[in-house]
Formats: C-alpha cells, sequence, structure tokens
C-alpha cells in the first residue's frame, strides 16, 4: 500500500460513553453466564431417565409452591425495573423503596425454594439419591444461588445509593444489577417451563 | 482444625517432588531477600502488584507463563528419560502413581497455566495498543482475571508438596476422577485450580472482545483492525461461549466428588459419557482458543517482515470466524471410538476435517503475503517459518484423526500425542516465542539478543524434530499413550531418539533464558537499544509510540484512516519529511492500581485449598474476604487519576524527539 | 521376559484392519499431495523474496487478487470434498457394530468382553468357559465382541485385527473383527484406566477353527474353576496381576448381568491394599 488513503472520518466515532460499555461488557458476562446454565440444563435432561429406581419429576414437584415461587420473582422484576426508572429520575428515596421490595420478593423466592427442597430431602428424595435428582437440585440450586449472590448484591447497592447517591458509577452499577435480575428472571421462566411445566406432564 | 490436612500430606518418601520443591523454595527465598534487601517491595506493589496498566497485567501473564511453561518442560523431560528406561520388564525409575501424576500435571500446567496465560498476556499486552485505547474495558477487573489465573496455578504447582496431584490425565474423565476411583486429594486439586483459573479466563475474555469491540480509536472500523486483533477476537468469542462449558462440567464433577451427586458416577443413573461430551463441548473450542491468536501473531510477523500488508485480509477474516464457528460442531472426533454409530461419526469426521479449509486459507494466504515482499529472516519470522512448515504437518495429521476408520486404530496412540504436540508446540508455542520476542522491544525498549535466539531456534527445532517425528512411527507401530512402561523392546532405539530430543529441547531452553539474560545485560548497547520505537519496520499503531509506551498509551487517540493504521502515517510522514503536527494535548483520565485483584485471587486460592482438605471454616472466613474486597472495591469514591497536560505533552515530545531525529536523518540521505 | 508381538496397525491380520489402513494410507496420499507442496512453496518463496536476493522483482501491492482467492478457497475445498467422501463411505463400511462379512454358511463367534481394574475377562458363551488376559479366536470366522466395563473406561484394541473401541460400565457396545490368518497379535487397553494400566494387555491367539474347538473342548473338561458372581467379585477387584486364567465354566448371564448393573459396579482401591492382595494370592 505506497499510496497514501485519503483520510476520511468513518462511520466509527471511537469509544462510546463509559455506561454504554459497561452495559456492553455485562451482557457479555449474562451471555457466558446463560451458557453455563445451558450445560446444567443439558445435564438435566440427559440424566431425566436416570432414576435408578427413585422419584421422578412428576413425583417432587409441588406445583403450587412453584407457582408462588412464580409470582414472587415475576413481580420481583417488576419492582426491579421500577426502582430502575426511579434511579433515573433520581428519585432516591423511590429507587430505595423498589429496591427492598425487589429483595424482599427475592427472599421469600428462596424461602419457598429451601422449603422445597427440604422436604424433598425429608421425604428421601436428595442429591444422593439418583442421578435425575442430582440434575435437580443442580439445575434449581444453582438458579437458588444466583438469587442469593444477587441479593447480597443488592444489599450492597442499597448501602451504596444510601450513602453515595445516585453518582454516575452507582447508576452504572444499578443498571448492572438490573441486568443481572432479569436475566435470573429469564433462567426461571426456562426452568420453569422445562423442569415443572414440562416436568409434571411426563 | 486442619480439616483432613496432616503430616501424612508431605510426601516425605519421595525425594524428586522434595528436591525440586526446596529448589524453588530457596529461589523463591532467596528473590525475596533480593527484593527485600534492594528495597523494591514498595515499587513491586505499586508498579506491578497492584497495577491495572493492561501491559503491566500483560507481562505478567507471560512471566507466569514462561515459568509454567519450564515446570511443564521438566515434567515431559521425566517423562520421555523415564520410558526410555522403562522398557521390556524394566520399569523406569517413576513408579505409576507418579508416572501418572506427571502426564496429568504436564497436561494441565502446559495447557492452562503455560499457553493460555501466555496466549492471554500478549492479547492484554497488544490489543490495546492496536486498536488505539488506552487500557481494557475493565482494568481492575483485568488485574482479578490474572491473579485468579496464578492462584490456579499455584494450587498446582503446591500439590507437588502437600498432598498428590490428579492421576487422571488433563482431563480428568469419570468414573475414574470420581471417589471412588480416585480417593485422594489429587483430583480436588485439579478441580479448585482449574475452577479458579478458569473463571479469571473467563472474565478475561468477557473483558477483550469488549475492549476490541467497543474501545476501538476513531476510525479504526472493524475491518480495519489488525489481524491479531481479529484472532483475538475470535479467540474471546470462544472463551466466552466455551469456558462456562467447563466451569459447569468441573462444577458438577465437584458435587460428585464432595456431595456424593451422581452426575457421572457409574451408580444411581449416572453418566460417565456425559462428562466426556461436556469436557470436549469445551476442550476442543479451547484448541482453537489457543492457536487462533497464534494465527494473529504470524500473520503480524509474515506481514511485517515481508514488508508488505497481510495478502487477502478479508480471506483471512473470514477464515478466522469460519474457525470460530465450525470448532462448536466437532467435539465428537475425541471419542469416535465410543460406538456411536455410523452417521454420527462420519457428521463429526467431515464437520472436523472442514476446518481445514479455513486453515488452509491462511496457509496460502501467508506464503502469498511472502510473495513479492523482501522477507528478512530475523528470529520471529524464523519462528514463524518454521511454524508454517510444522503445522502443515500436524494439521495433516489432524485431518487423518478426524477419518473415523483411521482413528479407530490412532486414537490414544502416540501418533496422537504426535499431532497434537505437533501443532500444539509447532503452532502455538512457537507463536508465542514468536510473539514474545516481536513484542519484547515495546514493552521494555530494548531488542532480545539475535545470536542466542537463533541458537534457541535451531535446539527447539531439533529437539521437536527428535522428540515427535518418532512418536508418530510409534503410534502406527501401536505404541498407547500414557504408558508408564513400554513392553515392546524394539522401540527402544525410538525411545532413546526422543530422550536425547527433550534434552535439546532443554538446550533450547537454556539458550532462551541466556538470551534474555544477555539482552538485558546489554540492553543499553547500541545493538539492543529500541529509541524509536519501530525496531522491526511495523505496520500497526504500536510501532508508533515510544518503546515503553507511557501509562496512557496514546498522548492523543490516533484517527485511523486505512488498514494499516501506523504505516500509513509512517509513509506520510517520511514522504513530506516532516512528522505530523503536535496535537493540542488534553487532560487524560486514568484507572488507577487497585488491590482488589490480589484480593480477591489471595482469598479465591484459600478457598481452593480449604476445600481441598476440607477445613471449611477457612472456606468461610476467605469467602467473607473475596466479599470485602468487591465491596472495598465498590466503595471507593475516585476511580481514576487525572494525567495534566504537561504530563501528556512532555511524554509525548520526548517521545517525538528521536523520530523526528531519524526523519531528518533519512531527509538528509534524500530517502524521502 | 515375555516376547513382545507386534501391535503396528500397518501390518493388518484382518480384513477390517485392512481397511482400516488402507483408508488410512489413501487419506494421506489425498492430503500429501497438497501438503508437500504446499511446505516446498512455503520455503522457496521464502527463500527467494528474501531482503538479500537482488533478482528477485518486488511487488508490495500485491494484496488481493480475486483469482489467488478463488484458487485458496477452492484446493482445500475440493481436497475436503474428497476426503468427505472417505469418510462418509469408510465410517458406514467400518462402523465397528456392523458385522463382518465372511463366506456364507458361517455364524460369527461371539465373545464377551469385561474390562477389569487391571485386566481382561473373556467370556465365551456359546462354549461356556471364560478366559483372563488371554483371547483366543478361531481364525476365518466374524467375531462378534459385546464389550462392557466392570468400572472404569477402557478401550479394546488388538491392533492387527483393526478397529478399537471403549468398555463401559452400565452399558454394552459391539464390535466386529476377523483374523485372516493364525498368528499371536498383541491386545491391549487403549483407554488411560488408572495405575495397572500399562499391563492391561493380552495376547490374542489367532487358530484355525479346529484347534480353537479343540482347545475350547479342554478348557471346558479341565479342573479349573468356574466363573460364577462369587469369583467374579474376587475377579473385579483392583489387582495388577498379569497372570493368565481360564475357566471351565461361566455362568450364563453373566455379561447382561454387569452389563445391567445387577452385579454392581466394582469399586476402585481398597482401603488397605496390602491385605487384598495377599487375601488373592
Ligand atoms: C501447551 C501444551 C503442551 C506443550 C507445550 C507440551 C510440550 C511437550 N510435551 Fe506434552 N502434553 C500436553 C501438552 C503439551 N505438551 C498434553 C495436553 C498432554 C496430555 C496429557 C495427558 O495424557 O493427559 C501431553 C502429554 C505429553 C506426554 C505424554 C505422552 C503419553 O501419554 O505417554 C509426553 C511424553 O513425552 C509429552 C512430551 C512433551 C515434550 C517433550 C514437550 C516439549 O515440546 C517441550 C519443549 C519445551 C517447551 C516448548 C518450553 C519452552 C520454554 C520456554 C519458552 C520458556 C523459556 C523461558 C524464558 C525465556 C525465561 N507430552
Ligand atoms: C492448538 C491445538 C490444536 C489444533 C490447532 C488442532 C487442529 C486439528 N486437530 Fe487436534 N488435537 C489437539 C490440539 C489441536 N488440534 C489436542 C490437544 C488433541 C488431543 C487431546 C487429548 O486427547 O488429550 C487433539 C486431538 C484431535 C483429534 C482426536 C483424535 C483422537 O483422540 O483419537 C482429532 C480428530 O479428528 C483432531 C483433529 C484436528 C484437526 C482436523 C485439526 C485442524 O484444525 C487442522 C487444520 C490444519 C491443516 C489441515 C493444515 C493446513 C491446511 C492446508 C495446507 C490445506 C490443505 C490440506 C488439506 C485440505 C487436508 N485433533
Ligand atoms: Cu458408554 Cu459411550
Ligand atoms: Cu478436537
Amino acid at each position: 500500500m505506497s499510496a497514501v488513503p485519503t483520510p476520511r472520518r468513518s462511520e466509527w466515532a471511537g469509544p462510546p460513553a463509559k455506561d454504554i460499555v459497561t452495559a456492553y461488557g455485562f451482557w457479555m458476562f449474562l451471555i457466558g453466564d446463560v451458557i453455563m446454565f445451558a450445560s446444567f440444563f443439558a445435564g438435566y435432561a440427559v440424566l431425566a431417565g436416570g432414576r435408578a429406581g427413585g422419584p421422578g419429576p412428576a413425583d417432587i414437584i409441588e406445583l403450587p409452591n412453584v407457582a408462588v415461587q412464580t409470582l414472587c420473582l415475576l413481580t420481583s422484576t417488576l419492582t426491579c425495573a421500577l426502582a430502575g426508572v426511579m434511579a433515573e429520575r433520581r428519585r432516591m428515596a423511590w429507587t430505595q423503596l423498589w429496591l427492598l421490595a425487589t429483595g424482599l420478593l427475592g427472599v421469600i423466592f428462596l424461602a419457598l425454594e429451601i422449603r422445597e427442597f427440604s422436604h424433598l430431602i425429608e421425604r428421601g428424595a436428595t442429591p444422593q439419591r439418583s442421578a435425575f435428582l442430582s440434575g435437580f437440585f443442580m439445575l434449581v440450586g444453582c438458579h437458588g444461588v444466583h438469587v442469593v449472590a444477587g441479593i447480597l448484591w443488592l444489599g450492597t447497592m442499597m448501602a451504596q445509593v444510601a450513602v453515595r447517591g445516585p453518582k454516575a458509577y452507582v447508576q452504572r452499577r444499578l443498571s448492572a444489577f438490573m441486568l443481572y435480575w432479569h436475566a435470573l428472571d429469564i433462567v426461571w421462566v426456562g426452568l420453569f417451563s422445562i423442569v415443572y411445566i414440562w416436568g409434571s406432564i411426563t | 482444625m486442619l480439616g483432613r490436612l496432616d503430616w501424612s500430606a508431605i510426601p516425605l518418601h519421595e525425594p524428586l517432588p522434595l528436591a525440586a520443591a526446596g529448589g524453588v523454595g530457596l529461589a523463591v527465598a532467596a528473590s525475596l531477600f533480593w527484593i527485600t534487601k534492594r528495597g523494591h517491595w514498595g515499587y513491586l506493589w505499586r508498579e506491578w502488584i497492584t497495577s491495572v496498566d493492561h501491559k503491566r497485567i500483560g507481562v505478567l501473564y507471560c512471566i507466569l507463563a514462561l515459568l509454567m511453561l519450564i515446570r511443564g518442560l521438566v515434567d515431559a523431560v521425566m517423562m520421555r528419560t523415564h520410558q526410555a528406561v522403562a522398557v521390556g520388564d524394566a520399569q523406569g525409575y517413576l513408579p505409576p502413581d507418579h508416572y501418572d501424576q506427571i502426564f496429568s500435571a504436564h497436561g494441565t500446567i502446559m495447557i492452562f497455566f503455560g499457553a493460555m496465560p501466555f496466549i492471554v498476556g500478549l492479547m492484554n499486552f497488544a490489543v490495546p495498543l492496536q486498536i488505539g485505547a488506552r487500557d481494557v474495558a475493565f482494568p481492575t477487573l483485568n488485574a482479578a482475571s490474572f491473579w485468579l489465573t496464578a492462584s490456579g496455578a499455584l494450587l498446582v504447582n503446591v500439590s507437588l508438596v502437600i498432598g498428590e496431584f490428579a492421576r487422571t490425565g488433563w482431563l480428568p474423565y469419570a468414573p475414574l476422577s470420581e471417589t471412588s476411583y480416585s480417593p485422594g486429594v489429587g483430583v480436588d486439586y485439579y478441580l479448585w485450580a482449574i475452577q479458579i483459573a478458569g473463571v479469571g479466563t473467563l472474565l478475561s475474555g468477557v473483558n477483550l472482545v469488549t475492549t476490541i469491540v467497543k474501545l476501538r480509536a476513531p476510525g479504526m472500523t472493524m475491518l480495519r483492525l489488525p489481524m491479531f486483533c481479529w484472532t483475538s477476537l475470535g479467540a474471546n468469542l470462544l472463551i466466552v461461549a466455551a469456558f462456562p462449558i467447563l466451569t459447569a462440567t468441573v462444577t458438577m464433577l465437584t458435587f460428585d466428588r464432595y456431595l456424593g451427586f451422581h452426575f457421572f458416577t457409574n451408580e444411581a443413573g449416572g453418566n460417565p459419557m456425559m462428562f466426556v461430551n461436556m469436557i470436549w463441548a469445551w476442550g476442543h473450542p479451547e484448541v482453537y482458543i489457543l492457536i487462533l491468536p497464534a494465527f494473529g501473531i504470524f500473520s503480524e510477523i509474515f506481514s511485517t517482515f515481508s514488508g508488505k500488508p497481510l495478502f487477502g485480509y478479508r480471506s483471512m477474516v473470514a477464515a478466522t470466524m469460519f474457525i470460530v464457528v465450525v470448532s462448536f460442531t466437532v467435539w465428537l472426533h475425541h471419542f469416535f471410538t465410543m460406538g456411536a454409530g455410523a452417521d454420527v461419526n462420519a457428521a463429526f469426521g467431515i464437520a472436523t476435517s472442514i476446518i481445514a479449509v479455513g486453515t488452509g486459507v491462511k496457509i496460502f494466504n501467508w506464503i502469498f503475503t511472502m510473495y513479492g515482499g523482501s522477507v528478512r529472516f530475523e528470529t520471529p519470522m524464523l519462528w514463524s517459518m518454521a511454524f508454517l512448515i510444522t503445522f502443515v504437518v500436524g494439521g495433516m495429521t489432524g485431518v487423518l484423526l478426524a477419518v473415523p476408520p483411521a482413528d479407530f486404530v490412532l486414537h490414544n496412540s502416540m501418533f496422537l500425542v504426535a499431532h497434537f504436540h505437533n501443532v500444539i508446540v509447532g503452532g502455538v508455542v512457537f507463536g508465542v516465542i514468536a510473539g514474545y520476542t516481536y513484542w519484547f522491544p515495546k514493552a521494555f525498549g530494548f531488542r532480545l539478543d539475535e545470536r542466542w535466539g537463533k541458537i534457541a531456534f535451531w535446539f527447539h527445532m531439533i529437539g521437536f524434530t527428535a522428540v515427535f517425528v518418532p512418536m508418530y512411527w510409534l503410534g502406527l507401530e501401536g505404541m498407547t499413550r500414557r504408558l508408564q512402561h513400554v513392553y515392546d523392546a524394539g522401540w527402544t532405539p525410538f525411545l532413546y531418539v526422543m530422550a536425547a530430543g527433550v534434552l535439546a529441547s532443554v538446550a533450547g531452553t537454556a539458550a532462551l533464558i541466556m538470551q534474555l539474560a544477555v539482552s538485558i545485560r546489554d540492553r543499553r548497547d547500541e545493538r539492543l537499544r529500541d529509541d524509536l520505537g519501530d525496531p522491526w519496520d511495523g505496520r500497526t499503531l504500536e510501532w508508533g509510540l515510544p518503546s515503553p509506551p507511557p501509562f496512557f498509551n496514546f498522548a492523543q487517540l490516533p484517527d485511523v484512516s486505512g488498514e494499516e493504521a501506523y504505516w500509513s502515517i509512517k509513509r506520510k510522514a517520511i514522504e513530506q519529511g516532516e512528522l505530523p503536527e503536535e496535537p493540542d494535548y488534553d487532560m487524560i483520565e486514568m484507572p488507577r492500581p487497585t488491590p482488589t485483584g490480589i484480593f480477591v485471587a489471595f482469598f479465591s486460592t484459600l478457598i481452593g485449598f480449604a476445600c481441598i482438605w476440607h477445613i471449611w471454616w477457612l472456606v468461610m472466613v476467605s469467602g467473607a474476604g473475596v466479599y470485602l474486597a468487591f465491596v472495598g472495591y465498590a466503595w471507593r469514591d475516585v476511580h481514576e487519576r487525572d494525567v495534566s497536560v504537561d504530563e501528556v505533552r512532555r511524554a509525548d515530545q520526548a517521545a517525538r524527539a528521536p523520530r523526528a531525529a531519524a526523519l531528518a536523518r533519512l531527509v538528509k540521505e534524500g530517502r524521502t | 521376559m515375555r516376547a513382545a508381538h507386534s501391535a503396528s496397525v500397518l501390518r493388518p491380520a484382518g480384513v477390517v484392519a485392512a481397511a482400516n489402513r488402507d483408508i488410512l494410507l489413501n487419506a494421506l496420499a489425498v492430503m500429501i499431495v497438497v501438503a508437500v507442496p504446499t511446505i516446498i512453496a512455503a520455503i522457496i518463496v521464502a527463500w527467494w523474496f528474501r531482503a538479500g536476493n537482488a533478482k528477485a522483482t518486488r511487488n508490495e501491492g500485491f494484496v488481493y487478487s480475486g483469482r489467488v482467492e478463488l484458487v485458496v478457497w477452492s484446493i482445500p475445498l475440493l481436497v475436503i470434498l474428497f476426503l468427505g467422501g472417505i469418510i462418509w463411505i469408510g465410517s458406514h463400511r467400518l462402523d465397528p457394530s456392523r458385522p463382518v462379512q465372511a463366506s456364507p454358511g458361517i455364524r460369527p463367534l461371539t465373545v464377551e468382553v469385561v474390562s477389569l481394574d487391571w485386566r481382561w475377562l473373556f467370556i465365551y458363551p456359546e462354549q461356556g468357559i471364560a478366559t483372563v488376559n488371554r483371547l483366543v479366536v478361531p481364525v476365518g470366522r466374524p467375531l462378534r465382541f459385546r464389550l462392557t466395563s466392570a468400572s472404569v473406561m477402557n478401550a479394546f484394541f488388538v491392533p492387527r485385527l483393526g478397529s478399537m473401541i471403549y468398555a463401559m460400565n452400565g452399558m454394552a457396545t459391539e464390535l466386529n473383527l476377523l483374523a485372516a490368518k493364525p498368528g499371536r497379535y498383541a491386545g491391549m487397553s487403549a483407554h488411560y484406566s488408572g495405575e495397572g494400566f500399562s499391563d492391561m494387555r493380552f495376547i490374542t491367539h489367532a487358530v484355525p477353527q479346529r484347534a480353537f474347538d479343540l482347545w475350547a473342548e479342554q478348557v471346558a473338561r479341565s479342573a479349573t474353576p468356574s466363573l460364577g458372581a462369587g469369583n467374579y467379585a474376587i475377579l473385579r477387584r483392583q489387582s495388577r496381576d498379569r497372570g493368565e486364567y481360564v475357566f471351565r465354566s461361566a455362568q450364563p448371564g453373566l455379561f447382561d448381568a454387569i452389563v445391567a448393573q445387577r452385579l454392581a459396579p466394582a469399586g476402585g482401591p481398597p482401603a488397605v491394599r496390602s491385605a487384598t492382595d495377599a487375601e488373592e494370592k
């Protein structure tokens, strides 16, 4: 290339603002996380037949419990989104309130999941009982652990909002948290349909 | 208090690892002493350990990789010399439980802690410079990624003296790796080391994808990216897509071992074949994660040292992305012999061999890049030529293994071992050494000694050939891999040649170390010094910066106007006989250093170690430590430090001076 | 010292092995046609265009050519198209579970193979006998192997007879081979299975049908023990003993019981290794 090309401002105008970069990076991370869930889903599907004479999906599913759980999580998505809207408008008190609601719903969700798990374990349907149950506990439990981490994060964020107010970096982190929480919701929808609905039908 | 840890974990009866560990311990103690005596701790802490500068982190990755390559080499030497004297009824000097640990550790260390960090390190160093960015997208995360990788490496090496390492190969196939067949802590070391390092790698992948997609300088459109950035993008996309599978798989095996789950057990409906599928769904993309950036390095070198742009740039981009996509559809070729049925085997065999198309395009385009150029055979180019030749052979044997009926007799043979060393050593290792030689002056301001470099090159070439050519033959003769002793005395001559070969590799490695030492000694020599910042007549943006670049890289973000960003600037300057005008300098914000990375990694290491030995209180404490490290980071209010206009100007003017002088010289000689 | 028997896959002693080898060599030949010129071209181009060569014509502008790109993509594509054909046909013709053709009227001989830690158990259901670490097969008769593992994964491999296949617990794989000429062929595990892996070797004796029948009868009439669940329980314990054993009878259905896990998978290392080793002697 001996001729020097004429300089031309091109369509790429340089790096975008920081919140866009952060959001993009967090999306990449979430894609990775979803792929990890997909692996657990695959594991669950492969092991669905490995019951070793133990209970199958239909025997362990308590649909009412799960229905309430689903309700909690779906509502928490709404409250989480509301917190986001409020944060954008810099109404920090409202933000905190909606965040709190989100967290509480998350805690209820977790409590119900723990209840479900302990019922199962009482009945001898432990993850050690069969490969199917291992897959079940891992898949559902992994989502549960994500919720725990989410709540921890949420608490930390609330403290930060309280201390630091609507600073740019706090806003960035809030929006990342919201992406995370929504992703958990989407994973749950997948879980709910494949593990619970499909499981109780077959 | 200490869980399962007690004195019996120290292999007092095995002199070899103890002596090795003693040696390493002494070396570490000596360097710590030296650092303390010279009072370098403050400098190290401020400038390296807490650094979030991508160049520093890149260098740290490479140092880790070099150390681990040497560790892996020691294992290789032991395997090759042991097998040479373990023929017929002889048992060699390593009993099975020890030998099995060695090949497992060798494979694990070489792939995860030798090759990977080297690749990631070079990407870290060069990518932001090539795209015209001041740092990666998430500098602190970058530091954490590095330190997490280092944690994994540390854990693997701790297993040498406290406990044992896995005896299950570099990929711990279930059910052999389940508690019932591997009750010791070896597999646990593997699992925690890989889990921690794997998370580090995943985060680094996220970081670099974001960097390449979002942080390019103005005008640096995707189709103006240097080839190395494209292949890095491909590799990091593969990391984001593949490493979560590894995380999940390792987690499942961990739960099997710690909590009695039944993912991969023989009992209670577990499915060991699922392990094999999942580990290769990650494992196959992994080998392309390693080779793609190496392809990128070679692309840079072929073009630079031929004095020509890369031939068929768009084709190369297409071929890279082609490989990225197809690499997810071939994992089954690692177990054609599982009896999946003719249709499945054939489909995966064909999918596998299709990769040869993308790779072939690259090979041919590199040859056409040299065509019509003027080729300079400095060491980076020597390694690249050696790669070009050996990789065609290794790729060809790979395609041979992709033919199921051939694989039915070659699977798990020494032929397979030869194949993958042929592509990994001839491709990845040659690539990283070429890249190391190529970017070294950029990182440190002086070149590596050419004479020692050439000596190292020839020794490595001899060693490589002598080890792996006989290995192909032995594979055809029916010798399987992972043999603690070899039964056919007729193979002895080959085994001797291979043992001699690995000694040549040792000599080559010694020469590399010598090269480094000599170059550091003579760094102020006219011969090695790189005042200009452009020692190879480079074409990409990093060569427009001084060596080493200032921590903020670019005084002003470049405005890119063509495929070879720096080359066109350079041409223009030479044509006009003067440098581009001094820009209007602006204040720059750069991220502040933080110890978050090393804190997180420190506690993660503790978590890993405590889990291995069932010291549950320590797990809790360290878990809290990780959390607090995060919170501590989150609580900082000032994330950036300002670099004043003055400082920027001073740095840039200092960098321009030698270039102006060089240009003046050219003008005087009438070469503009 | 045991005599080593050739295990070369380039010296086939059966139809499957011969086909494996032919495909291997054909595929290699096809690729060498491209690979060798590529390597030579790389060396020549690099050398001719070396900076010091005054005779070379430089052309810095030669960075793209549609014609060259076309060739560059189509050469490997064509090779792979051709190779893909070999792969497709070969995979089907040499599918391990596909019976080997022999002269009509010859029934295949079934051998059931169980990989143990660390030796091989061969059960001959028709003859009702079993052996350890010694495989005797008739020449010229299709061999139908059914394989499973008592514990971890292994691969059953007699290189001179051809294809290998995995043996896995809880399932049965199938492999069809044929020994074309009498001889003694090395057999082994090709998949790492732990400490005793290097010694998981056996010798395959390919003998004429008459000799095989004679041998089977001899074993059946011998005073050796018979193999039932009890003996199997001892056999499946981890051991690095490389001895060859024969059993004058094998309990019918033993193999299927192992596959169906009615006989539980063998455990790994015993708590106190030396004690059990002593007990076994
Ligand atoms: C990146 C991967 C990598 C690399 C580089 C190597 C390099 C080598 N390997 Fe290895 N190997 C594996 C990955 C690798 N290997 C894997 C995955 C396995 C399978 C394990 C298993 O069975 O599970 C394996 C198994 C394996 C075996 C076991 C075979 C068997 O199953 O029986 C043997 C035996 O000889 C062997 C030998 C060698 C040799 C001689 C080298 C030589 O090429 C080494 C030459 C030395 C170098 C390439 C290092 C150069 C040093 C530097 C660059 C540092 C310089 C320092 C400074 C400048 C300061 N390898
Ligand atoms: C950097 C690492 C790397 C790379 C780049 C490759 C590249 C390839 N590998 Fe390899 N492979 C490994 C690392 C790598 N491999 C490892 C580590 C293992 C074993 C792990 C273990 O079991 O422990 C393995 C195992 C392995 C197997 C499993 C064998 C078995 O277990 O029985 C197979 C089978 O298909 C295979 C195939 C291929 C193919 C087709 C390529 C292709 O990408 C090669 C393409 C390149 C070329 C073909 C050359 C250039 C092309 C031309 C000049 C064009 C003209 C040529 C033709 C058209 C043929 N590899
Ligand atoms: Cu069992 Cu494949
Ligand atoms: Cu592969």
